[in-house]
């Protein structure tokens, strides 16, 4: 489960980025960029908590 | 920083060195310095770089040179002591300078960190105006120019204090999670400016050469700053890329970072702070201004939030609010702490509103936010003696035959030498920034000409002499006041 949710978020940082990229290269159009960045973002947001930090608040659980 | 980490160990080992098995290990040094440098400030210092008309050469020369100084700083200034002594800072300096002085300190500390705080939610305001119409403040504003954003600074402020004083954790931890994103969001500014130039000046850039081209003849073309700004050249941005943080590295806050490494060389860590903070984010920051001025030369207004909705839209502007508010809360938790020492009993959450408040006072105020180049470099200047004082303290002072942590043996709680240290030298700097000023001044009333065809020391070269003057000064005083109490 927690490898799944780190694929989505790398995917999600992925989307953050490459359409950018595109732009920069004359294959995107800047609204399109935008708005892409702003579906990676809430999936980043989503999946991250997920799993991020969640080693640390079990071990402090534990002890 | 890693503000998890440094809420989880400040509560420990306050009063002792960091025990062997409490060290942590290089890559937590990492992700630390790699978040904490990609703050809400980022979107404004950039664009305050091309205000002063700065160069292509001069930015990214001397960016390159300024941030290794600083990480050279970080390496073989602060960090040996820190490995060293595995004290925070404030535990250091009362052993130096007595708990008097180190209150002092506390409180020059914690009101920097307000207006610093001051600045992000001014940052995150900005964003507040895309989405709602009301007037926002120009590059030359110093006062609140209009109720819409005195109203907007209220709200961030507000917000940020509340969160800043009961849910610091869970801020942090939010803060954590946003880092990898923000960096990114950062890197996109720098992308789709850099293809907004090439389209509006219809230049490919399919080379190095091109490239350059391109940055120095349209982006970064040098020449004179805009009204009200002091020009930079290669030695302003080295200068200020090196001391925006004097106050950490030379100035040693960073001690109570760096007693949980196991080796100094871990400070080679703050490479990643500079580089992906420091040098992309400001340059990126940098080009969104830029293109502004290129779409309408008579748009100067620096405001991150407009600039970050044109280059990315509404993840642009999240990233605008979220690198300020999360930068803003532990800032308003380190000021509020530093006040917390000199008012103990005080609850920390009111002590953390209240300093919550006063940040949000000083961010109403758009003149500390777009005069942010000169107030960071009076904050370095401000801390820098007492690093100064901690370094002769531990290196050279028993080399002279003296003691080191003489407030501790002397049992004394104000340390004149080390105090005096740091208000001739505050005092010595003053004089120099202020040199043509206090010149005229004497010309006029007293006649007297003191060194003609000196004209100071501007505030961002200041510090690098202040910092020989409180050296010398502290080891001169420390022999008299040594000999003295000891007579």
């Amino acid at each position: 489960m927690k490898q799944a949710l780190q694929i989505i978020s790398l995917i999600a940082l992925c989307l953050t980025i490459f359409p950018a990229l595109l732009f920069f290269a004359g294959q995107m159009e800047l609204d399109a960029v935008k708005w892409l960045m702003l579906a990676a973002t809430a999936v980043w947001f989503i999946a991250t908590p997920l799993w991020m930090g969640r080693e640390e608040q079990s071990q402090q659980a534990a002890e | 920083m890693s503000e998890d980490q440094t809420q989880s160990t400040s509560g420990e080992f306050e009063r002792q060195p960091v025990p062997k098995g409490s060290l942590l290990g290089f890559k937590s040094f990492i992700g630390m310095y790699a978040g904490e440098h990609c703050a809400g400030t980022e979107l404004m210092i950039g664009p305050l770089f091309v205000a002063a008309g700065v160069s292509a050469f001069d930015l990214i020369f001397g960016l390159l040179l300024g941030n290794l100084l600083a990480v050279l700083s970080w390496m073989f200034i602060c960090a040996p002591i820190a490995t060293h002594s595995r004290l925070t800072l404030y535990y250091h300096l009362e052993k130096i300078c007595g708990r008097k002085l180190v209150t002092l300190y506390n409180l020059a500390n914690g009101v920097m960190f307000c207006f610093l705080a001051g600045s992000m939610i001014t940052v995150s305001a900005t964003a507040v105006g895309v989405c709602v119409n009301f007037p926002m403040p120009g590059l030359t504003d110093i006062m609140p120019n209009s109720i819409g954003w005195v109203l907007a600074v209220l709200g961030v402020g507000v917000l940020i204090s509340i969160v800043a004083a009961c849910g610091y954790n869970t801020v942090s931890k939010f803060a954590n999670i946003a880092s990898p994103w923000m960096v990114l969001v950062f890197l996109v500014f720098g992308v789709v400016a850099l293809r907004q130039f090439m389209l509006a000046t219809d230049t490919p850039v399919n080379s190095l050469e091109s490239l350059w081209h391109l940055a120095s003849t349209e982006i970064w073309k040098g020449g004179d700053p805009l009204p009200g700004q002091v020009k930079f050249t290669f030695w302003h941005v080295t200068f200020f890329a090196w001391f925006c943080n004097m106050a950490m590295h030379i100035g040693m806050s960073d001690l109570s970072v760096f007693r949980f490494a196991k080796k100094s060389w871990y400070a080679v860590a703050t490479a990643a702070g500079m580089y992906v903070g420091h040098f992309m984010a400001w340059i990126a920051a940098s080009l969104l201004y830029s293109y502004q001025l290129r779409v309408d030369p008579t748009d100067t207004d620096v405001l991150p939030g407009p600039m970050a909705f044109r280059a990315a839209g509404y993840a642009g502007l999240l990233c605008v609010v979220i690198a300020g508010w999360t930068t803003a809360n532990p800032t308003i938790y380190r000021a509020g702490l530093a006040f917390q020492a000199i008012v103990p009993r005080m609850p920390r959450f009111s002590v953390t509103l209240a300093t919550g408040l006063l940040a949000t006072l000083a961010g109403m105020f758009p003149g500390i936010a777009m005069k942010l180049l000169g107030f960071v470099a009076i904050y370095g200047m401000i801390l820098m003696p007492m690093g100064a004082v901690i370094f002769v303290d531990f290196y050279l002072l028993r080399r002279f035959g003296m003691q080191s942590n003489y407030a501790e043996l002397s049992r004394k709680s104000f340390n004149w030498a080390a105090g005096l240290t740091w208000f001739v030298t505050l005092g010595t700097c003053v004089t120099l920034v202020k040199f043509t000023a206090l010149q005229a001044l004497l010309a006029d009333s007293l006649g007297i000409q003191l060194l003609p065809g000196f004209s100071g020391v501007q505030i961002y070269f200041v510090s690098l002499p202040g910092w020989f003057v409180a050296a010398g000064l502290y080891i001169i005083l420390s022999k008299i006041y040594q000999n003295k109490v000891h007579k």
